[in-house]
């Protein structure tokens, strides 16, 4: 279901839900990930990792390793270029070089269980481990700290010694904290005391992994000139190789990246793992290498998103209206600083009005492996506290929740709660969607079969939605097709709206435009796949393209017709001159002649994209518990979405449903469970429970289309702020079922009948 | 992976001989799916495996006059898409359906989940309230074991070297005989039991009193457990819930859980309670539609 | 290639219809095999440890997650992988149904997917969309949330075994 702002625009393309240009290779199987490449004596290798969370590396002996026959080479953090203390710009994450380099493969210290600390080729991977299995490492093992609370406890075990932490601007040594930074505005002590409603909560978010089926991998060939090639499944081949080269030291222009299809990333493949030490292996043993990372690695060694301890308080007055919010966000960085809770503060109180706010923002260091990007990074977190409060307030002020988030919602004009103004938001009509759906206006049959109960919970969340850098190229082909160069790896169906919006603008059926995905020497600069900015910016690249051939293809048939470009206009696929309307020529007719024209026609596209304006969604889910088990299914789904434009609605479903799945997944059952040693226990996908096509039902969809005022076609994106409101709304359900608010996730069985139990115990 | 000689058997004499030969570093290979994953896992090393699914004993799934045969290496999918065996012992067909996914079970088999020895095996509890043997063979011939004495700790059976798991024997069920066995996972399918509860009853020609029931427990200790005490509470009484509830307290009690990343001790003693009830509830259920 | 202390072992196998004889390695898995030795590499590998679905191949008629099977034990045995679904004819209805139902977005657990929901399909022609959700349950997707997977294998099952 659509609902749009204003009028249906009359589009011939957009809005379509034409097959993907990539969907053959990927139903038959022959779609090439970055596992599948294979080249002419290609060999494999294997990293060895520390099996300690933190301990300082006393020796390494490889000597057993490189005897062993059919090894080809042997590498340790000696290898490694000693990068220069500078930070890069990644996209949705930024990379502190030295520290980039050392997460990659471990100098002195290990400060991650499965941190890097060698890494061999050899002919085949079973001999690349065996003799792994053969290298002898000394470690002084060290206590680690693997939660907020004992990072910052005094006397605290320090991960880095020459960490150097801001606390609001002052210097900290040895410390945990490298962050502190507050947004404060207006008087919040004075709202709270304005208000007749004051509530405040903790919450605690377990850490969790993006779960990509896919496990990162690097194929690297090292040539005799210096020059590197790697091929590697990446959500930016740019970035990736703007991130290797500052690790080996390097200059960008002797990087070439090939980025492979891609199984999942979500933000988990924007930062670099293997890359870098594909390509010593290739330099040392002269043939190319791959790298494949084994699943146990990927859940250990890979960038989950933080676990968190968040506070929220908020005050508002008889009449429903929010006075003050505070908030006090925890995030674990990982190994090494730079979580996202920077993001977390942008977004905890986006849909709501509030004067007086101030919020506190934490990024700690921890001994887990370095926290990357997760679907709006950051804000599940912030939003999970904020969301389960906003229900408590509305519930206390006995008032519909959505009719509280109308009440009090952001609006184009207002300000965020970390500085900015808000453009054209479709807040308002999101929650509007939500309370017209067919999903909130149907009664819930509260008593389940045997004994299970019912809820139903609602939750909003919000996405600034990225813009940043995309290139395209464009050449119109001979038959009247164009050929579309991107550089936007294509994760979700990209492609298919990338094109979608060149063939709009240029009057041709979808099909005709035939996109490529290509390495970073092919196309010009293009920012991640990521920060939902793909289909906005890479899309409005394409559309600038399109009016360059537009502009050149005007002029070639008024060369046809003798006439001056500006006597020639183009309308929906057809060149007419203006003089006489009956004089006019298709594309494809045009494009037929090009060779007597002047000769091939390519243009450019470029951008700087001005951000998505944000995206809204609320989700309404109704639970169904078993109060003697603790069990909690989802019975039925409903996700609402401001799209600004839906582009292929099918891809946006797409987005919607996925990012509530892995929501349900967060809220329910997954978690890093950590031993006291800082080891990730259950780093299977036995015990690491994402969710099964039994554990999720249908998900209904209502795409609002609020237009983005920076985009030709009003598209904002849609990719993130799918995960945000699954996990309150769930809370909020398992509270409307049992009486219970569960402030820890995951929301596992076994907390729900304790909480359960201490409802009775306190009765 | 250490490198493995693989070694196709084609009789019980054969398997016996390279295990014998080997000791501890070889292993059966029916379904795979417990031994490549630990093997992979660098849980042990082996030097050979011998692929028992070439021996017609250990493939056999038939039934006569005085019960079942399985042979130890039949898959699930046998049993489940067998009607007989569906209608006559749904209370093991519970298990057999929902040890992992479909890929799974077109592998995994009732012998290699009892050799696996893991407390939280589906297909023990089943097995053991209904009165399963376990056939041995090995150097010394054939012996036989009720399924409740096989495993001795995790991973450890009574298999000595040279023997192996040939298959099991299921006696025919009296008339007024039914089982169930459930199971609690957090998620709807693909997890490991955090707890597991199979049980069964006799009941008397009116089909209100219990002349005898089996509780087995699975994970909630280093073996599955026959909670010899509850299901004897039951013997002679009626099938109230009364009756049912005292009997699910005591094989609460003979639990004795462990914390783990899947469940702590007080939730697992807690499921067993739940399942008990609710499996012995089944269970009388089956028995009188009988 | 280094020089194993153990004997490869013979195979004589069926993939996707073509007869084959392998050297291989006792230990590899039948995925391995598929990816490595016979260069098919449709199949994936997404956990090693039979609990994601994406290697589902179907042997003999039965659709089993390769990377728990040995390549040996393909011997004597029919493989068949996402590479054999379509024909000279035209897509398999199933692979037709996802394209239709836009029912993959990274596409990597999409081999597996097609695998299993084939065999349902040749099974069961009309599954109910509960039966549909238990026999996938054994395949991971963390892209789509499951719903347009399940509304593609309806709409397959509706169309029947075609071509198109």
């Amino acid at each position: 279901m659509t609902i749009t702002d204003k009028p249906a625009q009359e589009y011939q393309v957009i809005g379509t839900r034409p097959i993907r240009p990539d969907g053959l290779e990927k139903v038959t199987g022959q779609a090439i990930y970055g596992a599948d490449v294979r080249l002419p004596g290609m060999v494999h290798g294997t990293t060895l990792r520390s099996p300690h969370a933190h301990a300082r590396i006393i020796s390494i002996d490889t000597s057993k390793a490189t005897a062993m026959p059919g090894v080809l080479a042997v590498i340790t953090g000696a290898d490694m270029p000693v990068a220069e203390n500078a930070t890069v710009d990644m996209g949705e994450e930024e990379a502190n070089l030295n520290y980039a380099s050392d997460k990659l493969m471990a100098r002195s210290k290990v400060v991650y269980k499965g941190h890097p600390v060698a890494a061999v080729a050899a002919w085949d991977s079973n001999t690349a481990q065996e003799a792994a299995k053969l290298i002898e490492v000394e470690y002084g093992v060290l206590k680690p700290v693997i939660n907020v609370d004992a990072a910052l406890a005094p006397n605290a075990p320090i991960v880095h010694e020459d960490l150097v932490g801001d606390d609001l601007g002052e210097k900290v040594r040895s410390t945990n904290l490298a962050k502190h930074f507050r947004h404060e505005f207006g008087d919040v002590e004075a709202g709270f005391k304005a208000s007749s409603i004051v509530i405040e909560r903790e919450f605690n978010l377990a850490t969790v992994h993006q779960g990509y089926i896919e496990p990162q991998n690097a194929t690297a060939l090292w040539q005799s000139d210096g020059r590197v090639t790697i091929w590697t499944s990446t959500q930016g081949s740019f970035g990736a190789r703007r991130a290797t080269a500052g690790v080996l030291n390097m200059s960008e222009s002797k990087i070439k990246v090939v980025p492979c299809e891609i199984g999942g990333g979500f933000g988990g493949k924007i930062g670099i793992y293997l890359e870098p030490i594909a390509a010593l292996l290739s330099k040392k043993c002269g043939r190319p290498v791959q790298l494949i990372m084994d699943r146990q690695s990927v859940f250990d060694a890979t960038g989950p998103t933080p676990g968190a301890k968040v506070r929220i308080k908020l005050g508002a007055d008889d009449s429903g209206k929010l006075l003050a919010g505070t908030a006090d966000l925890r995030y674990e960085a990982g190994a090494y600083p730079g979580s996202a809770v920077g993001a977390g503060a942008m977004c905890v109180f986006a849909p709501y009005r509030i004067e007086n706010t101030r919020i506190d923002g934490y990024d700690v260091v921890v001994n887990k492996p370095k926290s990357s990007a997760y679907r709006a990074p950051g804000a599940t977190q912030s939003s999970y506290a904020m969301e389960s409060v906003v229900d408590e307030v509305s519930e206390a002020l006995r008032m519909d929740p959505l009719e509280f988030r109308l009440r009090n919602a952001t609006r184009e004009g207002d300000r965020r709660a970390d500085g900015p103004e808000f453009q054209r938001i479709g807040n308002i009509e999101v929650q509007q969607a939500a309370k017209e759906s067919p999903h909130w206006t149907s009664e819930l049959e509260r008593d389940g079969p045997d004994g299970r109960k019912r809820g139903r919970g609602v939750a909003t969340g919000f996405w600034f939605n990225g813009g940043m850098r995309s290139s395209v190229n464009m050449s119109v082909n001979n038959d009247g097709t164009v050929s579309l160069i991107e550089g936007s790896v294509d994760i979700g169906g990209t492609r298919a709206s990338i094109s979608m919006q060149a063939a709009e603008a240029l009057g041709l059926p979808a099909q005709d435009v035939r996109p490529t995905v290509v390495d970073t020497e092919s196309v010009g600069y293009n920012d991640v796949t990521g920060g939902s900015r793909t289909t906005n910016a890479s899309g409005h690249a394409a559309y600038n393209a399109a009016q360059e051939v537009i502009a050149k293809m005007t002029g070639r048939a008024a060369l046809l017709w003798d006439l001056k470009p500006e006597d020639v206009e183009f309308a929906e696929g057809v060149f007419s001159a203006k003089a006489d309307p009956e004089l006019k020529m298709t594309f494809k007719e045009v494009a037929a002649k090009l060779n007597e024209t002047g000769g091939p026609l390519n243009a450019t596209g470029s951008i700087q994209a001005r951000g998505g304006a944000g995206s809204f969604g609320t989700h309404i889910v109704d639970v169904e518990v078993d109060p003697d088990t603790g069990k909690v299914d989802i019975v039925r789904y409903t996700a609402v979405q401001d799209a600004g434009k839906a582009i292929h609605p099918a891809y946006v479903e797409g987005q919607m449903q996925g990012g509530a799945a892995q929501g349900i997944g967060w809220a329910l059952n997954e978690e890093y469970f950590m031993n006291d040693q800082g080891i990730m226990d259950n780093s299977t996908f036995l015990d690491y429970r994402m969710p099964t096509s039994l554990d999720v039902p249908m998900i209904e969809t209502i795409i609002v289309e609020v237009p983005n005022p920076n985009h030709p076609f009003g598209v904002r994106g849609v990719g993130e702020t799918s995960i945000i409101p699954p996990v309150p709304a769930i809370s909020n359900a398992i509270y409307d079922a049992l009486g219970v608010r569960l402030r820890q996730t995951p929301m596992k069985p076994s907390r729900v009948l304790d909480a359960l139990r201490d409802k009775q115990d306190s009765a | 992976m250490h490198p493995f000689r693989y070694v196709r058997a084609t009789t019980v004499d054969e398997v016996v001989s390279v295990l014998s030969e080997y000791g501890p570093r070889a292993r059966c290979l029916a379904g795979g799916t417990d031994i490549l994953a630990q093997v992979r896992a660098g849980g042990y090393e082996l030097d050979a495996i011998v692929d028992i699914k070439g021996v017609p004993d250990v493939m056999r799934m038939d039934q006569d006059g005085h019960g079942l045969h399985i042979g130890a290496a039949v898959p699930c999918y046998r049993l489940y898409e067998d009607e007989q065996v569906c209608s006559d012992y749904p209370g093991i067909i519970d298990a057999a359906s929902m040890i992992g996914g479909i890929q799974i079970q077109s592998r995994a088999s009732l012998g290699g989940n009892l050799c696996n020895a893991s407390p939280s095996a589906d297909s023990v509890a089943p097995l053991i309230v209904h009165h399963t043997t376990a056939i041995i063979a090995g150097p010394d011939g054939t012996r036989q074991v009720p399924v409740e004495a096989f495993c001795t700790s995790p991973g450890q059976t009574v298999l000595e070297r040279g023997e192996f798991l040939v298959g099991f024997r299921i006696p025919k069920p009296l008339a007024w005989f039914g089982a169930a066995y459930q199971r609690f996972i957090p998620r709807n399918e693909m997890d490991i039991a955090v707890v597991g509860v199979g049980s069964s009853v006799v009941l008397d020609a009116s089909g209100e009193r219990v002349q005898s029931a089996r509780i087995a427990l699975a994970a909630v200790g280093p073996t599955p457990i026959l909670a010899t005490e509850a299901g004897a509470s039951l013997a002679g009484q009626e099938a109230t819930p009364e009756a049912i509830s005292a009997a699910a307290k005591l094989a609460r009690e003979a639990a004795s859980p462990i914390i783990d990343m899947r469940g702590t001790v007080e939730h697992r003693r807690h499921l067993v309670e739940v399942l008990t009830v609710r499996t012995l509830k089944k269970a009388v259920q089956r028995a009188r539609e009988v | 290639m280094v020089l194993d202390e153990v004997a490869k072992v013979r195979v004589s196998t069926m993939i996707n219809g073509a007869p084959m004889e392998l050297l291989l390695a006792p230990y590899q898995s039948l995925l391995g095999t598929l990816r490595d030795t016979v260069g098919l590499t449709g199949t994936k590998e997404g956990c090693n440890d039979g609990n994601c679905g994406a290697c589902t191949v179907n042997l003999d008629g039965r659709i089993v997650d390769s990377c728990m099977v040995l390549g040996v034990e393909a011997d004597g045995k029919r493989v068949e992988t996402i590479e054999g679904m379509a024909t000279p004819e035209g897509l398999h209805s199933l692979q037709q149904a996802f394209l239709e139902e836009a029912a993959l977005q990274c596409g990597v657990c999409t081999p597996g997917f097609l695998v299993s929901a084939k065999a349902l399909l040749d099974k069961e022609p009309r599954p109910s969309e509960a039966r549909i959700r238990l026999w996938l349950a054994g395949n991971l997707c963390r892209c789509t949330g499951y719903d347009k997977i399940v509304r593609a294998v309806q709409r397959a099952s509706e169309a029947g075994p075609e071509r198109s």
